[in-house]
């Protein structure tokens, strides 16, 4: 598998606080890499430095070998790099159907379309007129994961999908994962909950504050290890 | 009577210019959330492009359209993207500096150029042109003006609510972060913001020129009848702010009715009653 993301001492400043230091990380194509940590780890932040909310030094990102770290996030997005953001932020404008066309906006080709959304999520074909506000939390997470798939990426990055959303949603989510990672497409996930975590992904790096604390394949990674890096514990 | 519902009528059509000076205000309030003070002075400005076109080619001033309308929307981008983008942030006070700074520039470049002394574009036989309407005399002008208005106002409308352009409007007004996400260049969305509203200047422009006479001082006025209408009407409400800008007009034509000299001051009654009855105005657009 080819190297598709890395990350080289990766320093993300907000201002004068500095919130990752020297981060590694590679991720390889068709991989599904979660990312877990407590809260303030740096997991926000370092989705924001990927998709290129936060713009860092040059060669700190580097996509397919080439350097990322200081474009814009409309720039990096044209490298097929989409991110599902932490509380969905849906365009309140916009309906539900407007909200997942401007996801489509780029025009990049690949197998996500309006139809393979609603096939994928059913509820929002339904919906598609409805303001976006006035779904509900678990549909507007669908209506901001489909925006998402339909820029076709080529790595699609979820901050926190599961967040404040009841369990029966959650899983419901999860359950389409499979259908989306499925066709080769690399995903990083974002996720408080470790368990849910660890069974959707290959890989993992757990974070604390703003350093990895913790990397390795899921199936060799005991809870002790989990522990231990995600609370700091000495192990 | 015939002469006071005379008056009325002329002033809905006067509230056609006045939506005019307002569209453009309003649009680019909408997307970017920036109060732009020289938009009567642009408006100024189109109308002596369009002078100087008119006088060069020696062609009608509606034809000159065809020259200011794409020479204010590169203009505009210009503006935007090369000074007006690094004034917009968290602070509001930056592009009211600058667009106040800008409006001062443009009356004294006019002034140096043109002189001060008060000039009008040749419409022709159209100027005096009237239809009789069952005993109210109207001018075929005034009567077009409105007419452009409407369908100005219209394609606004269908461009932000139909348009992929208008989805990227909206979503940027909406979260800067996440519409650059969907790889909008809000910079570039801005330029195209503010080059759609000079067009709308341009044509503005041309209208008020062959209505009256223009100088190089009267922007500021035509920027507080723009503001009133958009008020008016309602923020974000763009055929609000058509009716806004009528009701400006009709209040304007009536005060003018009762005494001439009391023209103006009827107009800021009236925005001023509307405000303290309806201080949103009186469509505001409902949001989330």
């Amino acid at each position: 598998m080819s190297e598709l993301l890395a990350l080289v001492g990766l320093n993300a400043h907000y201002g004068d606080f500095q919130a990752l230091y020297g981060l590694d990380m590679s991720v390889s194509e068709g991989e599904v890499v979660a990312i877990i940590g407590a809260n303030g780890a740096g997991k926000t932040t370092l989705m924001r430095s990927i998709s290129g909310l936060l713009q860092n030094a040059s060669e700190a990102v580097n996509y397919r070998g080439q350097p990322i770290g200081a474009l814009r996030a409309d720039q990096v997005a044209g490298f097929g790099i989409a991110l599902v953001p932490e509380g969905r932020q849906l365009f309140p404008s916009l309906s539900v159907e407007e909200n997942l066309m401007i996801g489509g906006k780029l025009g990049r080709s690949g197998p996500w379309s309006l139809k393979k959304v609603y096939d994928l999520f059913p509820i929002l074909l339904e919906r598609r007129n409805q303001a976006s506000t006035s779904l509900s939390g678990g549909q507007q997470q669908m209506v901001a994961i489909g925006r998402a798939l339909m820029a076709n990426p080529e790595l699609i990055l979820f901050d926190e999908v599961s967040l404040g959303l009841a369990p029966v949603i959650i899983r419901q989510i999860y359950d389409a994962l499979p259908g989306i990672v499925g066709d080769g497409m690399t995903a990083m996930i974002v996720e408080q909950d470790i368990k849910k975590a660890l069974s959707v992904s290959s890989r993992v790096y757990c974070l604390q504050e703003g350093r990895v604390s913790l990397e390795g394949a899921t199936n060799d990674i005991t809870h002790d290890q989990i522990t231990a890096a995600y609370f700091g514990l000495a192990s | 009577m015939i002469e006071w519902t005379g008056a009325i009528v002329q002033g809905i059509l006067l509230g056609g210019l006045y939506a005019l000076f307002a569209a453009g205000l309003s649009l680019i309030f909408g997307v970017m959330r920036l109060v732009n003070i020289a938009h009567g002075d642009l408006i100024i400005l189109a109308a002596y492009m369009g002078l100087t076109t008119t006088v060069l080619l020696d062609v009608h001033p509606f034809l000159a359209l065809l020259i200011v309308v794409p020479v204010m929307a590169g203009l505009g981008y210009v503006l935007q993207r090369g000074i007006l983008n690094r004034t917009l942030g968290d602070d509001i006070l930056p592009p009211l500096l600058v667009t106040f700074g800008l409006s001062v520039i443009i009356q004294n470049v006019l002034l140096e150029t043109y002189t001060a002394d008060p000039r009008k574009l040749a419409g022709g036989a159209i100027e005096t042109a009237s239809v009789d309407l069952g005993g109210i005399t109207l001018g075929v002008l005034p009567l077009l003006t409105f007419g452009i208005a409407v369908a100005v106002i219209a394609v606004l409308q269908f461009i932000f609510y139909r348009t992929s352009l208008g989805r990227g409007f909206r979503a940027v007004s909406d979260n800067q972060d996440i519409a650059q996400l969907m790889g909008l260049n809000k910079a570039h969305v801005f330029g195209v913001a503010m080059a759609l509203a000079l067009a709308v200047v341009a044509i503005a422009g041309i209208l008020l020129g062959m209505r009256t006479s223009f100088d190089p001082a009267i922007g500021g006025g035509r920027l507080i009848f723009g503001f009133e209408a958009v008020i008016i009407g309602g923020l974000g409400n763009l055929w609000g702010t058509l009716v806004g800008g009528v009701i400006l007009g009709v209040a304007q034509t009536i005060g003018a009715k009762i005494d001439p000299g009391f023209q103006i001051l009827a107009g800021h009654i009236a925005f001023l009653i509307v405000l303290a009855i309806r201080p949103n105005g009186l469509f505001p657009r409902v949001e989330h």
